[in-house]
C-alpha cells in the first residue's frame, strides 16, 4: 500500500510552526511573557486576541494532538472518575483531565487562562465546556453569544450582525482592562488584511482539488493545513506558509500528481476525523484509490472559498460575519446538506462519506437524514460509519475497515457497469 | 370538582404523549384555530397564545410508541426525545399540529430543527434564539428582538396583527397558570403526604395541552380541595430532583421513586413550561418585560448559561430551603446538558456535605425495578444511617 509522505514540506513546515507555537505557550505558561485567551475553534475571533498580542489558546487543538499522539485516554478517564459521563464530548473530557493534570503534554505545557472567551458558534457543549473551566480555574469569563442561521432565506439579519458587533466592543473593554492598553485599530486593520491575504490563498488551494487528479487530500491533509490557519491566522508567518503550500500544490496540478499513484475515486467527506486513528482510517481510503476533494471538516473556523473575506475595511463587522456565517458550524443542518451538494456536483466526486463522531452532536445528529436525502433524493452513493474524534474506545477498526471495503467494492461494480453501458 | 376527579381527569390526557387528543377536543371547539408544538425547553408559549392558538408542549413520544423510523435519521446515541419527536412527525401522529417551535437548548435539537424542516414542508418551523450572554444587557435587548422577529413571523403565517394587548393578555393567563403550579408546588413542600409527585406532574403536565384558560380551572379545582385531603405523613426521605428538565420520566418511574421512600419537595419537571420565579410584567411593553424575564426570572437548567452565578448554587439553594436531605440527579440516557451538570453539582454537593444519588432513565422505559433498588438503598441508607 503507498504511504502519503507526499506533502513533505508543508508537513514539515507545519510541524515546525505549530511547535513554535506550542513552544510560545509553554513559555508563557512557566511564567513568561504573554496572557492567555481560551477560546473555541468554530468562527474564532483570534484577529482581536491577536491585536492585543494575547495568547489564543484552542482547548480543542490541545484535545485533538492528545488524541492524535494516542495521549488521550487515561486524561478521559480521569475525567470519568469525577463524575463526566461516558457519553459527554471527548474534547471536554480529555481537556478536563488535562487541567487536572496540570497542562503538561509531550508538545507543550498550556499556560491558565487570563479570559475565558466562549465563542458561542453553533456548538452547545462549548458553553458547558467553557464554564466548567471557568469554575475550575476561577478566570473572568465572556460569552460571546452568536445567533445561529435560522433565516428562512439563509440570510444574515443585520440586528445579528449588530449584537455581534456590540459584544465585540465589550470584549474589546475587557482585553484593554486585562493588558492595561487601548486597542491599536491600525494593527487590527493589518492583521485582519493578513488574514484576507490567508484565506485567499486557503481558498485557492482549496479550489485546486477541483482538478483530476487532485493534488491534495481535502480532508486528511487539509487537517494539515488547519492548525496554522486557526492558530496563526493574522501572523506574517502564517501568510508564508500559505503562500509556500500554495505554490506546492499548484507545482502538483502541473505536473498532475496527487497524494496516491493513481487516483481511482473522488470523495466529499463530512464530520471531523478519527484523531486517534487518523492514519489508520486514511489508508482505508487510500487503498481503494479514493481521494477527498472537499470536506465539511475543513471549514469548521471558516467557510471561505465561496469568496468571504475579513475586511480591514470592516473590522468588527467582518469579524462579526465571519462568526455569524462564514463557518460550517453556526450554519443549519440544511445549509450543510447544501454546502456538500455544491461539493459534490462542483468537485466532481463520486460519493458522500459521513463520519459520525459520537462526541460531536453538533456535527453528527440527524446524519441519517443526509444520508438519507443524499441516497435517495440526490443518488449520490453515501456511505456512513461511526466512531469517535478523541475516545479511541469507540473506534472498531475491523468494522470500519469492513463497512469501507463493502462500500467500495459496490462503488467499483457501479462505476464498471455505467462504462460498459456507455454511461 | 374534588381533586380526586381533577387528577384522573389529568391522567387521561398525560398517559399517552403521543396522543393529541386534547388538541382534537380544542380545534373541534376553535373552527379554523391552529396549534403550535412546543418543543421544550423555554419555549415562549406566550407568543403563540398571543397569536390565538393553542400552543402544545410535544415532548417525545413516552413509552407508548415504537422507534421505527426516526432510528435510522439519529443516531444510537442520541437521546429518546428526539429520536421519539421526529417518530411523531414521520407517523402522521403530530398531523393535528401546524407548526413547531423550536430553542438553541441542544445540538441535537437544533439538527432537529431543521430535519423537521425538511421533511414536513407544510408545517410552520420556527427556531428561536435564546441568548447565552446574559451578563451583559445587550442580551436582553437582543432578546427581545428576538421575540419580535418569532412573533412578525407568526403575524406573516396567519396575515392577523398581534397586539400588545393580545400578548399582555397571554402573559397574564400563563403567569396565573404559573402562579398556581407554584402554590401547588408550596403544598408538596409543605406537606408531601397530601399531594404525591405523580400527582402535581399530571396537574402541570395536563396544562401543555389544554391552553392555560383550561388549565386555570384544572389548577384551582385542585388547590381548593387538595387540603381537604387527609392523609398521614409517612417516614419518608425529603429529596430534591434535578435533571429531567426535558425529556420526561415515565409516570410509572416517578411513582416508583416516591414509592421506593422519597418524598421529592421540589423537582425540575417540564421546567421550561413553568418558566418563571415570579410572575412577568404586565404593564409597559410585552415584549420586553417577557425578555426581562427570563434574563432575571427564569429558572435555572443545565440549558441557560447565566455566568453570573456558580452553576449548581441554584441547587444548593433548593435544598436549604426547603430543608431537603438529599439530592436525585436523574439525567436522561445521551442528554449532554443534564450530563455535563453532573459533575458540577457532584463537586458542590459534596463540598456542601449533601448526599445525592444519580440516575439515568429514557422516556421509553418500561421497567422500573433497578431504579427503584436503587432508590430504596439509597434510602435505607439514609434513614438507618
Amino acid at each position: 500500500m503507498e504511504k502519503t509522505a507526499y506533502q513533505e514540506r508543508i508537513h514539515l513546515q507545519q510541524k515546525a510552526l505549530m511547535g513554535r507555537y506550542y513552544d510560545e505557550l509553554t513559555a508563557a505558561a512557566k511564567g513568561g511573557e504573554g496572557k492567555a485567551v481560551y477560546m473555541l475553534i468554530s468562527g474564532n475571533p483570534i484577529e482581536l486576541v491577536r491585536a492585543f498580542d494575547l495568547l489564543p489558546v484552542y482547548p480543542e487543538v490541545n484535545a485533538l494532538q492528545l488524541a492524535a499522539k494516542k495521549q488521550s485516554l487515561p486524561l478521559i478517564q480521569r475525567a470519568e472518575e469525577v463524575g463526566y459521563s461516558v457519553d459527554n464530548c471527548g474534547y471536554v473530557k480529555a481537556d478536563v483531565g488535562l487541567y487536572f493534570s496540570g497542562g503538561v503534554t509531550s508538545f507543550g505545557t498550556i499556560p491558565p487562562p487570563a479570559l475565558i472567551l466562549c465563542n458561542y458558534v453553533g456548538c452547545n457543549v462549548y458553553l458547558q465546556w467553557f464554564e466548567h473551566l471557568a469554575e475550575y480555574t476561577g478566570a473572568e469569563t465572556y460569552n460571546l453569544d452568536i445567533p445561529f442561521v435560522r433565516d428562512p432565506e439563509w440570510r444574515i439579519l443585520p440586528k445579528d450582525v449588530e449584537y455581534v458587533v456590540r459584544q465585540l466592543e465589550e470584549v474589546i473593554e475587557i482585553c484593554e482592562r486585562i493588558t492595561g492598553r487601548p486597542l491599536d485599530w491600525k494593527k487590527l486593520r493589518q492583521i485582519l488584511a493578513r488574514s484576507a491575504e490567508t484565506e485567499e490563498l486557503w481558498s485557492a488551494i482549496k479550489d485546486l482539488t477541483r482538478n483530476v487528479p487532485s493534488p491534495f487530500d481535502a480532508y486528511f491533509d487539509a487537517a494539515t493545513m488547519m492548525g496554522p490557519l486557526y492558530c496563526l491566522r493574522g501572523s506574517q508567518e502564517c501568510v508564508e506558509f500559505f503562500r509556500m503550500a500554495h505554490a506546492e500544490l499548484e507545482a502538483k496540478v502541473r505536473e498532475g500528481t496527487g497524494p496516491l499513484p493513481k487516483e481511482r475515486f473522488r470523495t466529499v467527506i463530512e464530520g471531523p476525523p478519527p484523531w486517534p486513528y487518523f492514519r489508520s482510517f486514511r489508508d482505508l481510503f487510500s487503498r481503494w484509490g479514493a481521494v477527498c476533494v472537499a470536506s465539511t471538516y475543513s471549514t469548521v473556523g471558516g467557510v471561505w472559498e465561496f469568496g468571504f473575506r475579513h475586511d480591514p475595511q470592516r473590522p468588527l463587522e467582518s469579524i462579526a460575519e465571519h462568526m455569524l456565517f462564514w463557518n460550517v458550524t453556526n450554519r443549519n443542518f440544511l445549509q450543510r446538506y447544501d454546502q456538500l451538494r455544491q461539493y459534490v456536483e462542483g468537485w466532481q466526486a463520486d460519493a458522500l462519506v459521513i463520519h459520525s463522531i459520537k462526541s460531536c452532536r453538533l456535527f453528527s445528529a440527524g446524519q441519517g437524514d443526509m444520508r438519507e436525502y443524499f441516497s435517495k433524493e440526490l443518488g449520490v452513493p453515501t456511505l456512513l460509519v461511526e466512531s469517535d474524534l478523541e475516545d479511541p474506545r469507540y473506534y472498531s477498526e475491523a468494522q470500519m475497515r469492513n463497512r469501507v471495503d463493502a462500500f467500495f467494492e459496490s462503488l467499483e461494480h457501479r462505476k464498471l457497469t455505467a462504462v460498459r453501458q456507455g454511461g | 370538582m374534588a381533586i380526586e376527579a381533577i387528577l384522573e381527569q389529568c391522567r387521561a390526557l398525560v398517559e399517552d404523549p403521543s396522543s393529541f387528543e386534547a388538541v382534537d377536543r380544542w380545534k373541534a371547539a376553535h373552527p379554523g384555530g391552529r396549534a403550535v408544538g412546543c418543543f421544550p425547553v423555554y419555549s415562549p408559549a406566550e407568543l403563540v397564545h398571543a397569536a390565538g392558538m393553542l400552543p402544545v408542549g410535544v415532548f417525545g413520544g413516552g413509552n407508548e410508541i415504537e422507534i421505527a423510523h426516526a432510528d435510522s435519521r439519529f443516531q444510537s446515541f442520541i437521546c429518546s426525545i428526539i429520536k421519539s419527536t421526529l417518530e411523531l412527525g414521520l407517523t402522521g401522529r403530530m398531523k393535528i399540529l401546524d407548526g413547531m417551535l423550536f430553542q438553541n437548548i441542544c445540538d441535537p435539537a437544533r439538527n432537529l430543527a431543521s430535519i423537521f424542516k425538511r421533511n414536513f414542508p407544510d408545517m410552520f418551523i420556527e427556531y428561536l434564539h435564546l441568548p447565552q450572554n446574559l451578563g451583559s444587557p445587550r442580551g436582553i435587548e437582543y432578546l427581545a428582538a428576538e421575540y419580535r422577529r418569532v412573533l412578525r413571523a407568526l403575524e406573516g403565517w396567519t396575515g392577523q396583527p398581534i397586539t400588545d394587548a393580545a400578548l399582555r393578555a397571554s402573559i397574564g393567563w400563563y403567569n396565573r397558570t404559573r402562579a398556581l403550579v407554584r402554590a401547588l408546588y408550596q403544598v408538596r413542600a409543605e406537606a408531601p403526604q397530601l399531594l404525591s409527585t405523580v400527582e402535581l406532574y399530571t396537574l402541570s403536565r395536563a396544562g401543555v395541552l389544554v391552553g392555560p384558560e383550561a388549565h386555570a380551572q384544572l389548577l384551582e379545582g385542585a388547590l381548593a380541595t387538595v387540603w381537604d385531603r387527609v392523609v398521614k405523613p409517612k417516614d419518608r426521605l425529603r429529596v430534591v430532583l434535578e435533571g429531567s428538565f426535558c425529556e420526561q420520566p415515565p409516570l410509572g418511574l416517578i411513582e416508583g421513586i416516591e414509592e421506593a421512600g422519597c418524598y421529592i419537595l421540589d423537582d425540575d419537571f417540564l421546567l421550561g413550561w413553568r418558566w418563571f420565579s415570579q410572575d412577568v410584567e404586565v404593564d409597559g411593553d410585552p415584549v420586553a418585560a417577557l425578555a426581562r424575564g427570563y434574563a432575571d426570572r427564569s429558572v435555572y437548567s443545565a440549558v441557560k448559561h447565566d455566568l453570573r452565578e456558580p452553576k449548581a448554587k441554584h441547587l444548593l439553594d433548593k435544598v436549604r430551603t426547603l430543608k431537603a436531605d438529599a439530592v436525585i440527579i436523574l439525567a436522561p440516557k445521551f442528554c449532554e446538558p443534564a450530563l455535563f451538570d453532573y459533575p458540577l453539582y457532584r463537586k458542590a454537593l459534596e463540598e456542601a456535605g449533601i448526599l445525592h444519588l444519580f440516575l439515568e432513565f429514557e422516556e421509553k422505559m418500561w421497567i422500573f425495578d433497578r431504579a427503584r433498588t436503587e432508590v430504596e438503598t439509597f434510602v435505607e441508607s439514609m434513614l438507618f444511617d
